[in-house]
């Protein structure tokens, strides 16, 4: 029999499915009824004349359940294409945040050096608060968010990651 | 608004959507629905009252309707079709729709829904059925323009009997039943982009039949993948073990698929299967799984499965492949097709059987045979189940026999001892394992196959999960055969407290049980009991040749346990064969409690 690699993998998956009602509850109890792992979860349409939606989520798991997975969202009938980036190259992930962050003086200054650093764009400003958009690699994102952090956090959203394969390359 | 489903001329006329829902199921080929109604519905019962290309057959319990149609479709082949109404009928087809999952069986469930502009409103008998029964279907559909409701339907047959076959939803608010809309043929109806595979990869039957060829102890490895695939998947594997001499072994829900009498038929596999195949498949060095899935009841402790073979397996569910067990050459393809391209790329390779090279194997397996693990110890003073079925089996001998089974020790018995020579013979409730399959998979049997003898294998608990059902088989003069093996406890509960919990029967006797006989008659069949082995035999031809429904109420040894088993957790070389065994097994069970 052959051996059977146990370590924990991290896996970027794209789907694509047919736009309808219950899709993404179907996904997401797949997920917990079958006790897999998601890691983040995003979906929109992409396709309007074609009412299609990606959904891209990034889950974790040992080889055989990574491949479980993927051959359960290939079963369910509105699925289309399920693609995973992790296993076919080279790829760019990228996630958006905005970033909260209130103080004053000294800190308001600090933190738009930081958001310079990073490319980080102010969208919103009171006397009191900056609203930043950050985008980039999730871990681009930690590292700001763990910088900005003592100097006055105080809200957080992130989109969870988008991914695409490089190259010319089609889903 | 016209009556009558049946469209006259090509041109579209204008129907309501009960109607388009009729006439679709009629274009789908649908003869006989199992159904109940309920104000979401009534218009699909007005529509039914009005044509007579559909009968209807009405049931007492909306889980017997989805049993029954399970039972239809697992003794034809065909699709089952259920309609219930909404909220307390919908969930009362749940269980069925789960045990149609799980053991795959094609079933159309329309259920009846309060009508959209109340949809979330908590409305009378709402529930939310597409969410309830998103989890326990293939698929579910809630329709919301009746412009789809046409195609929906087809699309919902098309997907319950295609690749994996499964239980459909279709969910129908009222005032999609009562507008008015056009009708669509089923003319090249398919899913946009739902397409299983079913032709194999030609490489993974190449690679399959090198490894099949060079094997010194093969095991061919059977499930209800075959049954499902259709006879023809059947005749084939047959045709496979006459091709190659391989010993076969069978699960519970692939029985019939080689027939029973055929000497390489080793028996029933898994928790209560025989001694040789459990054995034989252990010890193999290649194991072709086909259209099965490798199934905890099938493969015991997964570390010990099967420690040395390679392994191969045909399925049409990509999912079921490398699941619970890595195997060496997954095949993703519908068994029938699958069989004949291995076979053919075995006989261009010239392969022919070689018995000596087999010898060995062979005399591992027949020394095992030799055990004869399935005796147990007859006696004059009281009937043992086995032998009531063994009797039954006899008996019916001559017969056109199907079988259905309730769930416990009578359902394995009924699978040790009852020989089926072909497919679509043996119904029961393998994946879920439902008490009150029984009874109304029967009745559904007995609807496709008005002249053949249908037989409910049952226990005294679970018959009383669905036994509202005699009053359906009065009504519809069915004369199903309910044979009981009466132990007066829920025996195969009992047998795990016996193994695992130190012999604490807790809540596993059953008290105050009906009068079975007053019971039947109660409910205009006929009632016979039987407790003297020397009156079995003549009880069983009274229950063959009575007209009419019947249950038989055998007295069996209440303590009697099914054996060979496997305990939970246990390995395929580490079988119970009897109570011998057992006082030994009882002691480490601890680690045990935690399994089912
Ligand atoms: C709906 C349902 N509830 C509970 C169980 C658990 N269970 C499995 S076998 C069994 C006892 C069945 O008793 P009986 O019908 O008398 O069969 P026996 O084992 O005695 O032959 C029970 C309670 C089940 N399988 N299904
Ligand atoms: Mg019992």
């Amino acid at each position: 029999m052959a051996t059977i690699p146990t370590a924990i993998e991290r896996h970027t998956i794209a789907v694509v499915v047919d736009n309808e009602p219950g899709v993404l509850a179907r996904v997401i109890g797949l997920f917990s009824g079958r006790g897999y792992n998601i890691e983040s979860l995003t979906v929109a349409e992409v396709e309007r004349s074609t009412s299609l939606s990606r959904i891209t989520l990034v889950t974790s798991g040992t080889p055989m359940v990574i491949e479980q997975i993927k051959a359960q969202l290939s079963r369910l009938v509105p699925v289309h294409t399920v693609k995973d980036l992790t296993e076919e190259g080279p790829h760019v992930e990228r996630e958006l945040a905005l970033i909260k962050v209130a103080g004053t003086g000294e800190r308001r200054i600090e933190a738009l050096r930081l958001a310079e650093i990073f490319r980080a764009r102010v969208v919103d400003s009171t006397i009191s608060s900056f609203v930043f958009e950050v985008t980039g690699s999730s871990e681009k994102l930690d590292a700001f968010i763990e910088l900005v952090a003592p100097i006055g956090l105080v809200e957080l959203a992130r989109t969870g990651i988008a991914a695409m394969s490089r190259g010319t390359d089609l889903l | 608004m016209t009556a009558g489903t049946t469209s006259t001329g090509s041109e579209a006329r204008a129907l309501n959507g009960a109607e388009i829902v009729l006439k679709a199921l009629v274009d789908q080929g649908v003869e006989v629905i199992f159904g109940y109604p309920g104000g979401a519905v009534l218009p699909l019962y007005d529509a039914l009252y009005l044509q007579n290309s559909i009968r209807h057959i009405l049931v007492r319990h909306e889980q017997a309707a989805v049993h029954a149609a399970e039972g239809y479709a697992r003794s034809t082949g065909k699709v089952g079709v259920v309609l219930v109404t909404s909220g307390p009928g919908a969930t009362n087809a749940v269980t069925g729709l789960t045990d149609a999952l799980l053991d795959s069986i094609p079933v159309v469930c329309l259920t009846g829904q309060v009508p959209t502009h109340l949809i979330g409103n908590d409305a009378f008998q709402e529930a939310d059925t597409t969410g309830i029964t998103r989890p326990c279907t293939k698929h579910n559909y809630l329709v919301k323009d009746i412009g789809k409701l046409a195609r929906t339907v087809h699309e919902a047959f098309f997907v319950a009997r295609s690749g994996r076959p499964g239980p459909v939803v279709i969910d129908l608010p009222k005032d999609i039943l009562v507008g008015s809309g056009t009708y669509s043929s089923p003319d090249a109806v398919e899913h946009k982009t739902y397409r299983p595979r079913t032709e194999p990869a030609p490489e993974g039957i190449e690679a399959a039949a090198a490894l099949l060829m060079s094997a010194r102890k093969p095991i061919l490895y059977g499930g209800g993948g075959i049954i499902n695939s259709g006879p023809e998947a059947s005749r084939l594997l047959g045709e496979l073990v006459e091709l190659t001499g391989f010993p076969c072994t069978l699960t519970l829900m692939g029985l019939g698929a080689l027939p029973a009498s055929d000497p390489r038929f080793l028996g029933m596999l898994g928790m209560h299967g025989t001694y040789e195949a459990n054995h034989a498949m252990h010890d193999s060095d290649v194991m072709l799984a086909i259209g099965a899935r490798f199934d905890d009841r099938v493969t015991g402790r997964l570390n010990a499965f099967a420690p040395h073979s390679k392994k191969i397996q045909i399925d049409i569910d990509p999912s079921s492949i490398n699941k619970n067990v890595r195997v060496d050459i997954g095949i993703v393809g519908d068994v029938a097709a699958s069989l004949k391209a291995l076979i053919a790329v075995m006989k261009a390779r010239g392969y022919k059987r070689d018995p000596k090279l087999l010898a060995p194997w062979w005399a591992e397996i027949d020394r095992r045979r030799a055990r004869n693990c399935l005796a147990y110890s007859d006696t004059t003073k009281i009937i043992k189940p086995q032998y009531a079925i063994e009797r039954l089996y006899a008996l019916t001998q001559g017969h056109d026999t199907y079988v259905t089974t309730e769930v416990g020790q009578h359902q394995m018995w009924a699978a040790q001892f009852f020989k089926f020579e072909g497919p679509n013979r043996w119904m029961t409730s393998g994946g879920l394992g439902t008490m009150g399959y029984g009874l109304p998979a029967a009745m559904g049997v007995q609807i496709a196959h008005p002249d053949a003898l249908v037989i409910d294998i049952a226990g005294e608990a679970s018959i009383l999960m669905n036994i509202q059902e005699m009053s359906t088989l009065a009504q519809y003069r069915l004369p199903v055969k309910v044979f009981i093996l009466n132990n007066q406890y829920m025996g195969m509960v009992r047998q795990w407290q016996e193994l695992v919990h130190g012999g604490r029967y807790s809540e596993s006797y059953s008290e105050a049980l009906p009068d079975f006989v007053k019971l039947a008659d109660a409910f205009g069949a006929t009632g016979l009991r039987v407790s003297a082995v020397s009156e079995l035999d003549d009880t069983i031809r009274r229950m063959i040749e009575t007209p009419g429904p019947v249950i038989v109420d055998v007295a069996v040894d209440p303590a009697e346990n099914c054996f060979p088993m496997i305990p939970s957790g246990a390995a395929h070389n580490e079988m119970l064969l009897g109570p011998e065994d057992q006082a030994t097994a009882t002691s480490g069970a601890e680690e045990g409690m935690v399994l089912v």
